[in-house]
């Protein structure tokens, strides 16, 4: 690879060399190659916490020359970049992941945002104006540059942030997991961008997750995997198994673990639930939903976003969501009350989170304490919490659910997105519940992650759980369930098992659904 | 802990860490911050000692400088309650002015009869804490208006009412003595006193005061007990651990932590065996102290206050009935504020109508410099403690160098600002 890149040295526009970057105890990257050739889409790609973000916080000067070991070339010169401005200036500019636009000011003023035109300090604002409308012609945004930003999607917002990129006249663009955020109308539409970018020359990095979009628009792909490169693949080369294979470092012939269901009688039973909009009283979000769950199921909820499948589950669980909840609710065959939370958790029912950072977990806390939380009486007595106990507890768990952890006492903050989320599975194992509800058990985990994820959910209905997983990846509910309801606008509009399940079948109930609602 | 049983690939280098040595310097680092605050008291409390040429650590001025300082500490117990909680409360100040103004009408104006008895005022006027504080935690905790709104408007109702029933700017005193002794009481020596050197007698025949040394012996055998089951009990909790195969602090920390606090305490305690014993209030103080370490350390309530604080949203999908837990939080400091004005009251001898004025912010700062976090679901109850000892040693150290007030306030401000810094700092460095 080396000798490769020597040989197109006129045409390399990037070269990172041997980029070791040590972190207090840990070996973040160590040695890591990258080759970039001008005008050409480079993907990287990794398993979370693979090194992927050192590697651009690296090359984009956050973390400054001299941090680490290696060199840097870019454009035939040696770089030591003292911080974002020093890489900036010479055109690498990086969009991250998390969008820094202030929400409260027009797409023009974040644009030119610490960079306007100005004389004396005094903005002119007619040439801003002008020059953000050229910058949006060339991201194909329409949008007027006095809107603020708060008034557009998140995928005008990345748009906005990529015409933020062109102001600075950028030369390489790095673009990390641009679409985790943006449905897929809109990924489509950016990695359109992206190849229209290329034909004019530019160059960029693309960071992503997505297999099938690196598969799209890559010319080339590099796969890190525990701070090494492993290889570079060419175009050709290109295929999501190839990838993965790479990635895990073996092949992973399986998405989804195997499993021999064993389902019993029905335990959990939902009737006529309804539900309103918490804020705009008349607006019914949940329109009678009824549906069922038997001993040792997985069942799945398949739909849109927005098809109410979160608020359904939140209003099932403690009425966390909406107002004048109607409906019944058995458990084995009795009428439970569900009105608090713990009233849920009491009726050994449990909520997993699609968001875990927002309502999963107490990021500024260790895992012991998040990982007891949902049941302190299990590891108390009269109040008193025997610490002990609840040690051996948190670390059964770290173990059962194979967190990656230096001890139970590592800040849940401080964990990668698959570890944080086993810890709120963790949180709610404990509290043993009948019935689990898992809302987007995988949603922003890496591939090993997530068939550990399966795994558990494997193992849970094998011990006689009833499990309701929620999921807008349909091969992820067909892989793992056993029936499948879907839901569109509120309602059920389909139910099937799993085996004569597919992906169209999914997609003809929900646009039925909506067929018959404009009836 | 393990990761050897990883049925599936194994992702993030950076948590793959060796354990042993990291264990260790996690103890060491995460207990730095309270190590640092109690060496800081120390070097503050020397540092004053040599200024004012010995007069800090007098029996007689140690006394005083716990007398006149309880109150903030007792409040700040509840306030650290508050802040980790993620709210604040401004009125403090003014409900304890409040509760002392209660207090003295009851016992000096109001022809209540056998009500009248120091100890049923004081239970009243802590009920009526209790009352205050759920007055205000309720729209904080059922209705989300901000803490420092309601507070602030406690605040100013509170010290109105304050002055009102202190008929403008008059105070009502004297208060009976019995309910002075919550302040400047002693507790009584009920072993009796041992004299170690008698004390000089003049030509006269009188004894010359300060001279001689007597020991109140209650308080040393208090003190005494109390260090060797601080020593027995650390020791204890030390071999649990290991008996159960976690690691422990290293032996070596232990012993020296132990050693240096029981030979702190043991002189602190013959400082005062050498005056007149234990303040009263010192005692009151201690019970509370251990009480509040209890509760935020090993107790499910306490845990929860913690978890609301540092994901209110979390911890409520957790079962956690967070509106309560609010409520309970503003009841206990409710109670708090009405023992510290009782506090106040008795020290003074009276009421007046600026009593426990701008406390509120002295129990702020004593949270704060002892490390909580402004954001709410950080913060220990022995920082809260060394904090408020922090700001009254150097309350007193100053007021014994001569320092002007208003320069007074300017150092104390600077130094909160210092701590906050210091921790800010640390937290981005780690």
């Amino acid at each position: 690879m080396r000798q490769g890149a020597e040989f197109l040295m006129t045409s390399t526009i990037l070269e990172m060399r041997d980029i070791t970057k040590t972190f207090p105890g840990v070996k973040a990257l160590s040695n890591v190659n990258l080759s970039v050739e001008e005008g050409e889409i480079h993907a990287v790609v990794g398993e979370n916490g693979a090194g992927k973000s050192t590697l651009m916080k690296v090359l984009s000067g956050v973390y400054p020359s001299g941090t680490y070991e290696g060199e840097i070339v870019f454009r035939g010169q040696e770089c030591h970049f003292k911080g974002i401005h020093d890489s900036e200036r010479i055109g690498i500019v990086i969009i991250h992941q998390e969008l820094a636009l202030v929400p409260m000011l027009s797409i023009a003023e974040n644009i030119f945002l610490g960079n306007e035109h100005a004389t004396y300090g005094v903005i002119d604002w007619n040439a801003n104006e002008k020059r953000t409308k050229a910058l949006l012609d060339k991201v194909g945004l329409k949008e007027d540059p006095k809107t603020l930003i708060t008034n557009i999607g998140v995928g005008k917002q990345q748009l906005v942030e990529i015409a933020k990129a062109l102001s600075k006249e950028v030369k390489l663009l790095i673009l990390d997991e641009p679409t985790a955020s943006l449905s897929e109308k809109d990924s489509q539409a950016l990695l359109d961008l992206l190849l229209e970018f290329k034909r004019q020359g530019m160059t960029s990095i693309l960071i992503s997750h997505k297999l099938n979009e690196v598969n799209r628009v890559a010319d080339k792909v590099t796969v890190i995997r525990d701070g090494r490169t492993i290889e570079t693949l060419p175009r050709k080369d290109i295929s999501e198994d190839r990838i993965i294979t790479s990635m895990v470092g073996r092949p992973l012939d399986d998405r989804y673990p195997p499993r021999e269901p064993q389902i019993g009688d029905v335990i959990f039973e939902v009737k006529n639930w309804s539900v309103y909009h918490p804020i705009h009283a008349e607006r019914q979000v949940i329109k009678n939903i009824s549906l069922n769950v038997r001993k040792g199921e997985v069942v799945g909820i398949a739909g849109l976003m927005g098809a109410g499948r979160t608020e359904f589950a939140m209003s099932l669980f403690g009425h966390s969501y909406g107002r004048h909840i109607t409906g019944e609710v058995l458990l084995e065959g009795k009428p439970i009350d569900l009105s608090s939370v713990s009233k849920a958790v009491e009726n050994r029912i449990a909520y997993v989170t699609e968001d875990r950072k927002t309502y999963g977990l107490n990021l500024i806390d260790h895992i012991k304490h998040n990982v007891t939380l949902a049941n302190l009486g299990g590891v108390s007595s009269r109040g008193v919490i025997d610490d002990m106990h609840e040690m051996r507890v948190a670390n059964d768990y770290l173990k059962k659910t194979n967190i990656r952890a230096s001890s139970v006492y590592q800040l849940t903050g401080n964990l990668s997105g698959g570890n944080q989320q086993k810890v709120v599975l963790s949180k709610w194992l404990f509290a043993d519940p009948e019935l689990l509800i898992l809302d987007e058990p995988t949603r922003g985990i890496d591939v090993g992650a997530k068939y550990e994820i399966y795994t558990i959910i494997a193992r849970l209905a094998a011990e006689g759980k009833a499990i309701i997983v929620i999921s807008s990846e349909m091969p992820e509910l067909l892989g793992i369930t056993d029936r499948i309801y879907v839901m569109n606008e509120g309602r059920i509009v389909g139910e099937m098992a799993a085996s004569d399940a597919s992906q169209e079948k999914i997609m003809r109930a929900i646009v039925r659904g909506e067929g018959k609602k404009a009836s | 802990m393990s990761t050897d049983s990883a049925p599936a690939p194994q992702s993030g280098v950076a948590e793959d860490v060796k354990q042993g040595p990291r264990i260790a310097v996690s103890a060491l680092t995460t207990n730095l911050r309270e190590y640092g605050l109690i060496i800081a008291l120390i070097v503050i409390m020397l540092f004053f000692q040599y200024t004012t040429s010995g007069t800090l650590f007098k029996p007689v001025n140690l006394s005083n400088l716990v007398q006149q300082n309880s109150f903030i500490i007792v409040m700040a117990l509840g306030m650290l309650l508050v802040i980790v909680s993620g709210y604040i409360d401004l009125s403090v100040g003014s409900v304890a002015g409040f509760i002392g103004a209660l207090a003295a009408m009851m016992m000096v104006i109001w022809p209540l009869g056998i009500f009248s008895n120091p100890l049923v005022v004081s239970i009243v006027c802590l009920v009526v804490g209790a009352l205050i504080g759920a007055a205000q935690g309720y729209w904080i905790a059922y209705h989300r208006i901000p803490s420092f709104i309601v507070t602030l408007a406690g605040m100013l109702i509170f010290r109105g009412i304050c002055q009102a029933l202190l008929g403008g700017g008059s105070s009502v005193g004297p208060l009976p003595s019995s309910f002075k002794q919550l302040s400047s009481g002693f507790i009584p020596d009920v072993i009796g006193p041992l004299t170690l050197i008698p004390p000089t007698v003049n030509a006269a025949g009188k004894t010359i005061v300060g001279s001689g040394l007597t020991l109140h012996m209650t308080t040393v055998v208090l003190g005494v007990f109390a260090v060797v089951a601080y020593a027995y009990f650390g020791l204890r909790a030390r071999r649990k651990r290991e008996r159960h195969g976690y690691e422990a602090e290293p032996f070596a920390l232990f012993v020296v932590k132990t050693l240096v606090g029981s030979a702190l305490a043991l002189f602190l305690v013959f400082q005062f065996a050498s005056y007149r014993g234990l303040p009263v209030v010192l005692m009151v103080m201690g019970v509370l102290i251990s009480l509040f370490v209890f509760v935020t350390k090993r107790m499910t309530i306490g845990r929860r206050i913690y978890a609301m604080g540092g994901n209110a949203k979390a911890a409520q999908l957790s079962g956690i009935n967070t509106e309560r837990l609010t409520l309970l939080v503003f009841i206990n400091m409710g109670v708090l504020s009405a023992l510290g004005g009782l506090i106040i009251a008795a020290r003074l001898g009276q009421a007046v109508p600026a009593a426990g004025l701008g406390s509120e912010l002295d129990v702020i700062a004593a949270v704060f410099i002892g490390g909580a976090s402004a954001m709410g679901g950080v913060g220990q109850v022995i920082g809260a403690v060394v904090g408020g000892f922090i700001m009254g040693v150097m309350n007193n150290g100053m007021s014994i160098m001569g320092v002007n007030v208003d320069w007074q306030q300017v150092v104390k401000g600077l130094v909160l600002l210092g701590a906050v810094i210091f921790d800010v700092y640390n937290k981005n460095k780690a």
